[in-house]
């Protein structure tokens, strides 16, 4: 087994137990992991499979199999800050409605105080 | 039975204006009975408006956290629906909305049966008109209004309006957060709502600052635009 694969696998191992200590701790809520545990799967997959990357390449008619490792994360990127974006998107909308709603509460209950007095 | 309207304030760090605002409404007399509150939105303004205006009277709405005009708007208008106001007018806190048009645009409710009546600076030429950049801006957003609702309308980015109860109904559900006078028309058109503009004379504000500053009215541009074509693609 090469160099590079032996710290590759042991990169992946680190970066699993800090997303599992994450989700544990609460900071990280499980349908965001999902796509973590993936790339690291995809990640681990391949520093086992040292000619993978060479097939794959020869799969999908890509020259340089490196530029099939750029597109491949470039695009998963994307798409992963698309669902980041929808998902700051839903969370303003929350916070929108709860502020309008806590402010409204607020003001009735100041006029049944005073009423009271 | 007389109706009951409200005055809808949406106030972000106005205290020099407000006070002035609050006591030209005092002095109004609106037509055919109608009983008149107000409403102070408080958008978490960093200077005393609120204290400032519960001094003057006002029913005071102090949003914990920074929401943007929409937003305040928007809680005005739920207001005014949990309260069951016959008539929501939104006025700007700044002294560019004159209260003494009240009475116009409630007569011209009254006599059109219109949902939504615009208070338009660009009817009779009279009164503040605003800047070059600024009516440049508007001409692109009457052009892109007659694309999206078929309507004239000219002022479409004047924030004083009058809502009845079917307008107030579907803003409280459905209103835009950032830039939301032209957008809101599509989704007030899109519903059948009747829109109609009547002429007000606009003075300059006493204090503040617009909402569109020069720096980000391109940005204003582009994202008005393309909230007004996706609110009129979207299902209602």
């Amino acid at each position: 087994m090469a160099k590079i694969q032996i710290i590759t696998i042991v990169a992946n191992i680190l970066f699993v137990l800090y997303i599992s200590r994450l989700i544990i701790k609460g900071k990280l809520r499980e349908e965001y992991a999902i796509v973590w545990v993936i790339c690291t799967a995809v990640l681990l997959l391949f520093s086992f499979w040292r000619n993978g990357l060479e097939v794959m390449a020869r799969l999908t008619g890509v020259y340089e199999a490196p530029n099939l490792v750029f597109t491949g994360f470039i695009f998963a990127i994307l798409i992963y800050l698309l669902h980041l974006s929808v998902v700051a998107s839903k969370l303003h909308n929350a916070n929108k409605k709860l502020t309008q709603e806590v402010s409204l509460l607020k003001e009735q209950f100041e006029k049944h105080l005073t009423k009271k007095e | 039975m007389p109706g009951k309207v409200l005055i809808v304030i949406p106030c972000y760090n106005e205290e020099a204006s407000i006070p002035i605002v609050l006591q030209e409404l005092q002095q109004i007399k609106l037509p055919g009975d109608y009983q008149m509150n107000v409403l102070v939105v408080n958008d978490s303004s960093k200077d005393n408006t609120s204290a400032v205006a519960k001094k003057h009277g006002a029913i005071v709405i102090d949003l914990p956290v920074n929401l943007g005009i929409g937003g305040a708007v928007q809680t005005g208008i739920i207001y005014a629906r949990d309260n069951s106001y016959d008539i929501a007018i939104q006025l700007d806190g700044d002294g560019q909305h004159p209260p003494k048009e009240l009475g116009k645009m409630i007569n011209f409710h009254l006599e059109t049966g219109a949902n939504v009546v615009i208070g338009s600076r660009f009817l009779e030429k009279e009164g503040f008109q605003s800047s070059f950049a600024r009516r440049m801006g508007i001409k692109y957003f009457h052009w892109l209004n007659r694309l999206f609702t078929g309507l004239h309308i000219y002022d479409s980015t004047s924030g004083f309006r009058l809502f009845d109860r079917s307008a107030i109904t579907l803003a409280a559900a459905n209103y835009p957060d950032e830039y939301p006078e032209p957008e809101s028309l599509v989704v007030f058109s899109k519903a059948g709502l009747k829109i109609k503009e009547v002429a007000v004379i606009m003075s300059h504000r006493l204090g503040g600052q617009s909402s569109i500053r020069s720096f980000g009215s391109l940005y204003y541009c582009i994202k008005v635009s393309l909230a007004m074509l996706f609110s009129f693609i979207r299902k209602p």
